[in-house]
Parts: C-alpha cells; sequence; structure tokens
C-alpha cells in the first residue's frame, strides 16, 4: 500500500519520540528523582501510535496507569508530560497525579487511571455523549490483558454493543498482570474472542507492527462512525520493562517471572527496528532523514527533561488548590 | 521465652496466617498477588508450599468476583482471608462486602453467619497519588455489620489476624505497608488480641491521644516531644475502630479532660468525628477544652512529594495540636 511520506514520518517519529522518552526516565527512576511509580510503555509504541494515527483530534482516548505511549500519541505535550512524572507544577496534572494520571484534554487525551478496568466505562461514557451530541466522535478504551478479569469490561461490551456506541475496545495483550503470566489467570482462550457473544467487529493484530495497528484501527474507527460500533481490538504486544519500574526487581525482591529468552523472541519483534526496515528496504524514507528524526527527537526528550527538572514543584500552600467539596 | 521473641511486623501477620491456616483446614486465603512479595511483602511467606494453590490462592484482577467468592465460601462454610493489597482496589468490591457480608446475618434472621476476613493494605506516600494511597477504614466502620480492626504493633497484627479468622462475623482486617517493617515481641504461639479493646500505650495525665495504626506510632514521638516540655500525654491506642472501646477512651479523657484524636483517614466525616462526638456526648462535663483532630486534610492523596508533606500529618502536627488543647 501507498503511504504518503509525512504519514510514514509521523508514525516512525512518534514510536521513536515514545521509547525515547521513556527510556530517559530509566536513570531517573533508579536514582530516585523520579519516585512516582512509571509503568514505562517502551516496546508497545506501535499500539498506541498505530491507532491514534487513525483517530482524529477531537476524538477521545482514555487511559490507563501504562499511558505515557498514549498521551503523547494522542497528541499531548511531552513536556508537560515529562514534567508529571517529575510531579511538578508546570505538569498535565499539576503535580497532582504523576505518572498515572495523565490528561490533555485539548487533545481528546481525557484521562489515565491505574484502577485496573477502572477508565472502560469512562470511555463508554464519552461514546455515549458523542451518540447524544451526534457529534461523529469515536471513543477509545486502552486496557490491558489483566483487565479482562474485571466484570465491568464485560457490563460494557454489552451497552456498547446494545446503544451500537462509537467505541474502540482496544486491549493491548502485553501477556502479563503484573506477575502473573496470562496462562495462569485467565482460560487459554483468544482474548478477542470475549466480544464474540456482542455480535461486534473483531480485530486481532499484530500489536508491533504499526501498518497493522493502523490499517486495522482506520477501519475500526470507519465502523464506529458509520454507527456500527462498537469494535473490539486485541493488539498482542509486549513490554519490555517491568510491570512498574524499568525492572521487575522490585522491592528487593527479584519477582520477574519472564523467562530470558521470550524477551530476547519479541525483541528481535522491536516494532521501531521493524518499521525502520520497512521503509528503508522500500526506500520510503532515507537513513539520512531516519538519522535526522532521531536527532530531533533525542533533542525533544532532552528539552523535556531538562524543562521538568528544573520547573518548581507545587507549593505547599496549595495543597488544597482543586478541592471543591 | 518465647514472648521476648522480636518479629517483623509482616511476619506477625505472616505467622498468624500459617498458624490458623495449620490449625483449621477451612481457613484460606485468597487475592491479588498471594505469591508475589511485591503485592504482599512477606506476609504470604512459604504459604504457597506449605498450604498449596487450592488454598492459597493468587487470582485475576477480579475483585468483585474474588471478594465475593470469598464471602460465599464463607458462607458454606470456609473461613476465607481475601486480602487486597491496595485498599484502593476494594471499591471493586464493596458489593460483597458491605451489601452482602456485613448485611448477611441480620437479614436472614440470624440463620447465617459470614466468617470471612477482609485484608485491605493501605500505600500511603510513593507519590502514587489518589488512587493509591486511600485508607478506607472509615467506609467500612460506618456498615453496620462489619467489625474493623487496625493493628499498629507486630504483636497485635498477629494477634488481631488470628482474632479476625476466628471471629464468626465478617471482619475488616486494615494493615499500613509502612508498618511492615517495624518490629515488636511476638509470642510463638497462637493467641488473640480482642477485638474492640484497645489499650494505653503511655500513661499520662494531661491530655489523651487516641490514634490509630500508623499514627500511634507518631502520637508515641509527640508525647516523648511533650514530655520535655512537662507535658504528660496518655496515649491510646484504638487497635479496633469497631466495636470500638468505648470505656478505655471515656475512662482516659475523665483522668485528663482534654483529647486530640489523631487518624490515618480523612479528617471530615470519619473515625476521629465518631470518638469527638462519643467524648463530646458521654463525657461532655469531664471536657476542659475542645477536642482537636490531627488526619488527613479533605483532600485526595497528592503525587507531589512536596505536597504529601503537608498532606501526611506528622508528630510534630500532634504536639502542635495537643499545645493548643492545653491553651484552651
Amino acid at each position: 500500500m501507498n503511504y504518503p511520506k509525512d504519514l510514514l514520518e509521523y508514525l516512525y517519529r512518534m514510536m521513536l519520540r515514545i521509547r525515547v522518552c521513556e527510556e530517559s526516565f530509566v536513570e531517573h527512576i533508579l536514582n530516585r528523582e523520579v519516585k512516582t511509580p512509571c509503568h514505562l510503555y517502551s516496546g508497545e509504541e506501535a499500539v498506541a501510535v498505530g491507532l491514534c494515527a487513525a483517530l482524529s483530534k477531537e476524538d477521545y482516548i482514555f487511559g490507563n496507569h501504562r499511558s505515557h505511549g498514549h498521551f503523547l500519541a494522542k497528541g499531548g505535550s511531552m513536556k508537560e508530560m515529562v514534567a508529571e512524572i517529575y510531579c511538578r507544577a508546570a505538569g498535565c496534572s499539576r503535580g497532582r497525579g504523576g505518572s498515572m494520571h495523565l490528561i490533555d484534554t485539548d487533545v481528546g487525551m481525557m484521562g489515565a487511571a491505574p484502577i485496573v478496568a477502572g477508565t472502560i466505562s469512562l470511555a463508554l461514557g464519552a461514546a455515549l455523549a458523542s451518540v447524544i451530541r451526534g457529534d461523529g466522535r469515536v471513543a477509545v478504551s486502552f486496557f490491558g490483558d489483566g483487565a479482562t478479569g474485571e466484570g465491568v469490561l464485560y457490563e460494557s461490551l454489552n451497552f456498547a454493543a446494545l446503544k451500537n456506541l462509537p467505541l474502540i475496545f482496544a486491549c493491548e495483550n502485553n501477556l502479563y498482570a503484573t506477575h502473573m503470566p496470562i496462562k495462569e489467570c485467565r482460560v487459554d482462550q483468544p482474548i478477542s474472542k470475549i466480544a464474540e457473544p456482542y455480535g461486534i467487529e473483531i480485530y486481532s493484530e499484530d500489536g508491533n507492527d504499526v501498518m497493522q495497528v493502523y490499517e486495522a484501527s482506520r477501519e475500526a474507527v470507519e465502523t464506529c462512525r458509520a454507527g456500527e460500533g462498537p469494535v473490539f481490538m486485541e493488539f498482542k504486544t509486549y513490554r519490555y520493562r517491568g510491570h512498574v519500574g524499568p525492572d521487575d526487581n522490585i522491592q528487593g525482591s527479584h519477582t520477574d517471572i519472564r523467562p530470558q529468552d521470550e524477551i530476547a523472541l519479541w525483541m528481535e519483534k522491536d516494532p521501531i527496528t521493524r518499521f525502520e526496515r520497512h521503509v528503508m528496504e522500500r526506500q520510503l524514507l532515507d537513513s539520512g532523514r531516519i538519522q535526522h528524526i532521531k536527532e530531533e527527537v533525542t533533542d525533544e526528550v532532552r528539552e523535556a527533561q531538562a524543562f521538568a527538572r528544573k520547573s518548581p514543584s507545587p507549593r505547599q500552600e496549595d495543597l488544597t488548590k482543586y478541592v471543591f467539596a | 521465652m518465647s514472648s521476648h521473641r522480636k518479629l517483623q511486623y509482616s511476619l506477625a501477620i505472616n505467622e498468624a496466617l500459617r498458624q490458623m491456616m495449620e490449625a483449621d483446614r477451612s481457613v484460606i486465603l485468597i487475592g491479588q498477588g498471594v505469591k508475589s512479595p511485591w503485592y504482599v511483602g512477606n506476609t504470604a511467606q512459604d504459604l504457597l508450599a506449605l498450604f498449596g494453590d487450592k488454598r492459597i490462592i493468587d487470582t485475576p484482577v477480579s475483585e468483585n468476583a474474588v471478594t465475593g467468592a470469598a464471602v460465599g465460601a464463607a458462607i458454606a462454610g470456609m473461613k476465607p482471608v481475601v486480602v487486597h493489597p491496595r485498599m484502593d482496589f476494594m471499591f471493586f468490591a464493596l458489593d460483597p462486602i458491605m451489601n452482602e457480608a456485613a448485611n448477611w446475618y441480620y437479614m436472614n434472621g440470624g440463620r447465617a453467619s459470614v466468617p470471612v476476613v477482609f485484608w485491605g493494605i493501605i500505600n500511603r506516600r510513593g507519590e502514587q497519588a489518589a488512587q493509591h494511597s486511600q485508607a478506607l477504614h472509615g467506609i467500612f466502620a460506618h456498615v453496620p455489620g462489619l467489625k474493623v480492626v487496625m493493628p499498629a504493633t507486630a504483636y497485635d497484627a498477629k494477634g488481631l489476624m488470628v482474632a479476625a479468622i476466628q471471629d464468626p462475623n465478617p471482619v475488616v482486617f486494615v494493615d499500613e505497608r509502612l508498618l511492615y517493617s517495624i518490629e515488636g515481641p511476638v509470642p510463638e504461639e497462637i493467641y488473640c488480641v480482642e477485638i474492640g479493646k484497645g489499650c494505653v500505650r503511655r500513661v499520662g495525665n494531661d491530655v489523651t491521644i487516641v490514634a490509630i495504626s500508623l499514627m500511634v506510632h507518631e502520637a508515641m514521638k509527640a508525647a516523648e516531644i511533650l514530655e520535655t516540655g512537662g507535658v504528660a500525654a496518655e496515649v491510646i491506642d484504638l487497635r479496633t475502630i469497631k466495636p470500638i472501646d468505648k470505656a478505655l477512651i471515656l475512662a482516659s479523657v475523665r483522668k485528663t479532660g482534654r483529647l486530640v484524636v489523631t487518624d490515618v483517614g480523612w479528617r471530615s466525616f470519619g473515625v476521629s468525628a465518631e470518638i469527638a462526638a462519643l467524648v463530646a456526648g458521654e463525657a461532655f462535663n469531664a471536657l476542659k477544652a475542645p477536642i482537636y483532630r490531627v488526619a488527613l486534610p479533605d483532600c485526595p492523596a497528592p503525587a507531589s512529594s512536596v505536597l504529601e508533606e503537608v498532606y501526611y500529618p506528622s508528630a510534630e502536627d500532634i504536639v502542635e495540636a495537643v499545645n493548643r488543647v492545653l491553651k484552651d
């Protein structure tokens, strides 16, 4: 398929922005400059980037505990996000939310929250609002494979299907729910099958292939805009880092139960290097351009880090500033 | 001598669970993360190896169903302990806790009791923000049909867990991750700390400080500071929130005439308000000064550690409150 060069550059740049930004936190998490629990998105970039590229700015997304990538892919400001992760006053949530509460309503990033499945029904409500107002917006709920254990997912599927809501259930299946391999906490059936009883459109995609994610997402968005939603999408992907923090070596107890060869296998399917190879082999982007984007992204991340680290914390006298009751 | 043995708070819970599971085959531990130290510290250490995955059940993220399953298993004759490694995730489980378990005995005319322990861990601080830091004991204590215990010491952690498991009715056991590393004397044998009984941690005549959980330690620090200024504070560790140890609180206030209450929960409509109302209602004439409360401000937990510093009250705040009470 022929894609305009600027779209290819956009997808590449956005995935790289997420990766480089995520990895820029590692040393600061380890030296405790960053204290807020960071659930890094490295490895899963293609999902947020491919799906959000199929959305318009007005469309809604809702995130979860691992939403740095969602925020950036929807167009949120990197400086504000990094500042929030340092819990600074200039952060997108003014230092009140930290890593797990990222928001930029101007670009349709409606919020994120770490209660598992907690935002699925909120995305349902945003889709409902879209239908009531008839404004054609699509809502996306990003959740992980762990959230398939929560009843509210099934309640939301039924209600969304009943009302034909423009809602994309976007399940990022990274094979682990915190410390549990998916096989220990789910029946051994494809996640995409959970949507079958609701008679809705279902996709099961390689979440490490940004073009595949983008293609499928464009179809899903079209279905929703045509009033034939909701849509359920499962993206198979993998997180490079631990559930929270750079690795799973948490609190002095090594809890990473992921086999090294499994990690290595997924590293080979890295969404960014795959895309690089794809565009270079087909001469869609040349290596000079790729290098240029890399340099720009590195500079952007460096600037965002510098901005965040030198910006002030919220003032203690402002503790209750946003309390209204 | 066994009573001189020291144990970590978290290992005291572990010992209670192990001994109760050895003693009674109907005791089970179920909940998310029971095999992960990241979730439950070392409270569940060795239990899986000792008792197997039929009785030590790590679960999917399904708080409502898993907690309901614990309630149902209790109705069917088991004695489940269901753990929520972060209390904030208990909101999905409020229906089985508050609608079903709490009401079951009464609404069925006393024909079936529900011997279940709802164990929730508070995880304050660490820039974890509003949904990873909450203390919900006040909400549970509000509901008729739930007992609520909050141990502050290793000794009480074991004794109250044992008592909670032995209790024929639902008990909410609330602990605090910041207490897990403290050590104290813990007898090796099975023992109970009676539910409904607080204790005096420090005797004094000038002011009564009623404290809960983590705040007991802050209150003890405050009492030491106050002593250097010649003020003798009496510190009560409530240990059980509900049923509340009315007699202990009232006797102390009748002696000192002054009361400061310190809670790990929010200030308004919570446990500290209940204690203030209790004393105002039943020991009004003994009071020489207004009652002061040292609790969380009515504000969600902030992420920023700079804000956390002013959000969470400390010994200094208790000292300040006592000084105000003494002036009035």
